[in-house]
């Protein structure tokens, strides 16, 4: 059977080049492996090998013809006793173009349906104007709360403990690693307990390997296992993170869906108090921008609690984005073991019609304090707490802003290409019209953390700040 | 010559489990009672400014991390009084002693600690960050491991200028066992770079005691699958530290490429300041005080050879007093970085 010998690409962004030589002439037995033609461009030349077994029946491009499209048949491979006569050639010069990305048609918008995850179906939103999911679970946040369930007041810490020992009851499969996370009971005392409830081979002390390790629990959660990797601090989860972005975001997607790697990797993010420049950042945005993790950062007990248990029952890799200071706020949780909350969905954690303050983690008690400051110059603040990053629940933001009209969004850490920049966008993009004001960041200021204790202050947001783009785009 | 620098296969035969305390080398080379002298004074001022550093963090004027050199100041200092101005040092957080060591002003470290513009770095940099070009100290470093490949790069400019300058870049057991290290290991052997790589295994890496992190206990053998030769040195005794960079030094310096000198040494506080040293008992601290105080040793020999009496110690004692002292009311007086300090140094 006759088959055509293209054009070959020596690059994929080639779109043409020479058909420097011919090493093989009509009539030449040739099997494949055998070099035929040499082909160039002004960067580079290639051989052409013959791929199949056969006779070159036909030359269709002679040496030295130039601007030769790639995929362009440049001759006729015949079998054994076949006549180059039989064979019908395709004309040349209606060759498609390569297969370059530069040709492949803008689909759809490249917004929100993209970011689906395999587990959460989309809700529809009534927030969403053009039948675009917003929404990621159907589960509302804090509905304990609505049903009047028994409560307990407890730290974050404790939370983030009775998550972890929660589901590592509830399934044999779930491991805690990280350094001084046994014998040491925690750096910051979160696996308190663990060990001594579930043993050294399930609350494992690592030696200072970081890379190491977040490979490891990658590598053991594609063996189907949970693990829930602790960075001391997420200042150290820079030796690790081509480990979570290179092997357990994209895993799960460059296998076709074969291989999950549900792991979760939790510590404190952020800023801590005085530790300087290498020991204070916030890396939020950088795992936000990755499709394939899921991003939480809690603000209170609660959600530390049902958050971090939703994130070792998720099948998806989840960057669990904790606070030092938040540790020791306590707050009220509920009792009930079985209690989870969603991932993807915001909270609306105070109502008001002026202006809306979007915040996560920390930046949620600047938005607190913030409100109260503008209740005594008479500005109603609506705050909401974004829980988690990734997939980001647009539609509450954009209900919210919609209503109100102005918005403030806070972050601890630097402004450019933050999270707030990707809230910003979000509402200028669907819901322009409701504005009455431009949409204003406060961040942390855009220089690494001073040490030095006024520097430190000045470096970080303030509540005055936050009033004075309150009152900036309330016109008050 | 001998060279005295024996490969690592050879050397370590001493290696024993990471939990007696371990003593290494005992060979104290040459040792003039002058150099007694000078390393109690250094090693006294190291352990005053430190007491000092700890008490005025106890009042509120440090914040933050603040990691003692207490009980190691024997490496340091038996490690400077080998280098010539022009070779480098860089280490982790646990970075005061080396900075004294090297001969940076007690005032502007003490200033630093305090977050004051009179501090090394502005204040900007706080206990962990600081740095003298001109005293040839590199820093000062956080991320535990990541001072090995710097300073693996400081060597590598040394060759590239064709200067006969080392670097000495030290890092903790627990730092050890970082991947970094070995690609640097590896690459300094590659391109025989002039670097002695010190690894002060003080036995704890905060509460993780070595034989619960390293398979490899001996740090001076891992080096070898790069053919780095390594030796355990008591870094208790200031004598053996000098003499084993010494024979190190001629080594690098005599083109051979890298070496590992494992410190066996002790840290007497914890491992910051908030460290409640539930992982060792009090009796271990006590021995090691007892039995191995790097000053101790000295003032005992200074002493016993009638190099000094009782009234001549209690002198330096005092001298060195002075200095910290000094040191700490600089600490306090100097005023705040301007807010304006605040945006600069962000580029250059
Ligand atoms: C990459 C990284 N991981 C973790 C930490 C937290 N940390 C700071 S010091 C330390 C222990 C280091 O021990 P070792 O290397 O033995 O040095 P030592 O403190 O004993 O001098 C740890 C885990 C860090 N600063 N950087
Ligand atoms: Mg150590």
């Amino acid at each position: 059977m006759a088959t055509n010998i293209l054009m070959p690409a020596l690059s994929p962004t080639m779109e043409q080049g020479k058909l420097a030589k011919w090493l093989k002439k009509e009539g030449d037995r040739v099997k494949s492996g055998d070099v035929i033609a040499e082909i160039e461009t002004d960067k580079a030349t290639m051989e052409v090998e013959a791929v199949d077994e056969g006779v070159l029946g036909k030359i269709l491009i002679e040496a030295g013809a130039e601007n030769v499209l790639v995929n362009t048949p440049i001759a006729v491979l015949i079998g054994e006793g076949e006549s180059a006569g039989d064979v019908q050639v395709a004309a040349p010069a209606s060759a498609p173009p390569p297969a370059a990305a530069s040709a492949a048609p803008i689909a759809a918008p490249a917004i929100m349906p993209a970011m689906a995850s395999a587990e959460h179906e989309p809700a529809m939103d009534a927030a969403s104007d053009d039948g675009r999911p917003w929404s990621w679970d159907k589960a509302q946040p804090w509905a304990w709360m609505a049903a009047g369930a028994e409560t307990s007041d407890i730290t974050m810490r404790e939370a983030l403990r009775d998550a972890m020992a929660e589901e590592m009851r509830r399934d044999e499969l779930v491991f805690v690693m990280g350094e001084e996370v046994a014998e040491y009971q925690g750096a910051y005392k979160i696996t308190q307990g663990l060990l001594q409830e579930f043993g050294e081979r399930r609350v494992i002390d690592t030696p200072i390997t970081e890379h190491g390790f977040a490979g490891l629990g990658a590598g053991a959660a594609m063996a189907g296992l949970k693990p829930v990797i602790e960075f001391m601090t997420f200042n150290f989860a820079m030796q690790a993170i081509d480990q979570i972005i290179n092997s357990s975001a994209k895993t799960l997607y460059m296998s076709g869906g074969q291989v999950k790697n549900p792991i979760v990797f939790r510590g404190p993010n952020g800023a801590a108090a005085r530790v300087a420049a290498q020991h204070s950042q916030d890396f939020t945005p950088w795992y936000s921008n990755v499709p394939g993790l899921k991003v939480v950062a809690p603000s209170n007990a609660a959600d530390a609690k049902g958050l971090l248990k939703a994130a070792i029952r998720d099948p998806n890799p989840v960057v669990f984005l904790e606070n030092e200071i938040l540790y020791g706020v306590s707050g009220p949780v509920p009792k009930n073991d079985d209690f989870v909350e969603p991932i993807g969905k915001a909270r609306l954690h105070r109502a008001g019609k002026d202006v809306t303050l979007i915040a996560w983690s920390i930046g949620m008690t600047y938005a607190s304090k913030a409100a109260a400051e503008l209740e005594k110059l008479g500005i109603d603040a609506e705050i909401l707490d974004l829980r988690t990053i990734r997939p980001m629940d647009t539609g509450a933001i954009l209900s919210s802003v919609r209503k109100t009209g102005r918005c403030v969004v806070i972050e601890e850490g630097w402004q450019q290409s933050g999270v707030g920049a990707e809230v910003v966008s979000r509402i200028v993009e669907h819901a322009f019209d409701f504005l009455d004001a431009p949409v204003l960041r406060v961040s942390g200021k855009d220089v690494p953390m001073p040490y030095a204790a006024n520097l430190e202050k000045l470096a970080l947001p303030t509540i005055a700040e936050i009033v004075q783009a309150v009152r900036a785009i309330t016109y008050r | 010559m001998a060279v005295a620098a024996k490969k690592a296969s050879q050397a370590s035969t001493n290696a024993k489990s990471a939990d007696s305390p371990r003593i290494g080398h005992k060979s104290v080379g040459s040792w003039t009672h002058q150099q007694d002298m000078a390393a109690y004074r250094e090693m006294l001022l190291i352990r005053r400014f430190e007491e000092r550093a700890g008490q005025l963090y106890g009042m509120g004027l440090i914040g933050g991390f603040c990691h003692l050199y207490i009980g190691q100041e024997a490496v340091v200092t038996g490690t400077r009084m080998m280098l010539k101005p022009g070779d480098q040092v860089i280490t982790g957080y646990r970075d005061h002693g080396h900075m004294l060591a090297c001969g940076m002003d007690p005032k502007g470290v003490m200033a630093e600690l305090t977050g004051r513009s009179g501090g090394y770095s502005r204040g900007k940099g706080g206990s962990m960050h600081m740095f003298s070009i001109e005293k040839g100290f590199f820093g000062g470093h956080g991320i535990v491991g990541a001072q090995i490949s710097l300073g693996t790069g400081l060597a590598f400019a040394n060759k590239y200028r064709g200067n006969d300058n080392l670097c000495v870049a030290s890092c903790g057991d627990g730092a050890a066992n970082q991947g970094q290290v070995y690609e640097s290991f590896n690459m300094a052997e590659l391109w025989k770079l002039p670097i002695i790589y010190v690894i002060e295994n003080n036995r704890y890496a905060m509460g993780t005691a070595v034989s619960r992190a390293s398979a490899q206990k001996d740090f001076s053998r891992r080096g070898i699958s790069f053919d780095i030769p390594g030796e355990q040195v008591d870094g208790m005794d200031v004598r053996a530290v000098k003499d084993a960079v010494e024979r190190a030094a001629q080594w690098c310096r005599g083109g051979n490429g890298p070496i590992i000198l494992e410190m066996q040494t002790y840290r007497y506080r914890g491992h910051s300041m908030s460290d409640p040293a539930k992982y060792r008992s009090k009796d271990e601290v006590q021995k090691m005080r007892d039995e191995h105080d790097p000053i101790e040793m000295v003032k005992t020999r200074l002493l016993a050879n009638k190099v000094a009496n009782e009234d001549d110690l209690k002198k330096i004692d005092a001298e060195v007093r002075a200095v910290v002292t000094e040191a700490a009311e600089f600490a306090q007086t100097s005023p705040e970085p301007d807010p304006s300090e605040l945006w600069t140094d962000v580029y250059a």
